[in-house]
């Protein structure tokens, strides 16, 4: 079965994934600072996925790779959270923020766009756009292979 | 502040004609590209509505995954609306 587009489609798609891909990573990445975040970005960059199925019609056999990194950002979201209650304070508690260690800058006022601000909500936005990006690529993987439009190589 | 009328006048037309295409649509592919349209313009109008946080999200969930997954499943069921 024959399920791959023209070379032209392909072409194009490959060099369209770089481009979706770093600006994913970009909404990712600035989530706490403009509009964006780990979920936009997440369905950013699998947007991307969906575009190499459907142009290229074979992938290689990940289906564990991307179930365990959907695991693996959800874990790490859930001991994020808790880090709050482990200093002392609420859970979902920023206290992160502020202490001068990594994404723990100050600013006085508005932020005017520093990166290394926020404390856990970039490392937040970081592990649901992991999940994010595991989850949806997995459901294209998955609708793709069923409905016969994926081959699957070994 | 003109422009802003029209162009929310022309969104909203916009709407309604590609939502009523996707009723109107026997070919269920067309159907899906129309509702990928639909979610676009959606998206444009959640920008206007400065809510860029929620057109991001309703241009990459609505116009790229949601197409394609429909487009998957019409390949494994009949591609035509109806019975026979």
């Amino acid at each position: 079965m024959n399920v791959k587009m023209s070379v032209v489609v392909r072409t194009v798609a490959d060099i369209m994934v770089v481009p979706i891909v770093v600006f994913g990573i970009y909404l990712i990445l600035h989530g706490h600072l403009t509009p964006g975040g780990g979920f936009q970005g997440g369905a950013v960059v699998a947007s991307s996925t969906a575009l190499l199925i459907v142009a290229h019609g074979a992938m290689k056999d990940n289906k564990t790779d991307l179930s365990n990194m959907e695991s693996t950002g959800l874990t790490l979201f859930f001991l994020l959270a808790m880090v709050g209650l482990i200093m002392g304070f609420s859970l979902f508690y920023n206290s992160l923020a502020g202490t001068g260690g990594i994404f723990g800058g100050t600013v006085s006022g508005i932020n005017p766009g520093y990166i290394n601000t926020g404390g856990t909500i970039p490392l937040m936005n970081i592990v649901v756009g992991m999940e994010v990006i595991a989850a949806l690529s997995l459901i294209l993987w998955m609708m793709a292979k069923r409905s016969g439009s994926l081959e699957v190589e070994k | 502040m003109m422009l802003y009328y029209i162009l929310q006048v022309l969104i909203l037309i916009g709407l309604v004609s590609t939502a009523a295409a996707v009723i109107w649509f026997k070919d269920l592919i067309s159907a899906a590209i129309a509702l990928g349209a639909s979610s676009l313009i959606l998206a444009l109008q959640f920008y206007l509505l400065r809510a860029p946080d929620v057109a991001i999200a309703e241009a990459a969930v609505g116009a790229a995954l949601t197409t394609a997954i429909f487009i998957f499943a019409i390949k494994s069921t009949d591609r035509t609306e109806g019975y026979k």
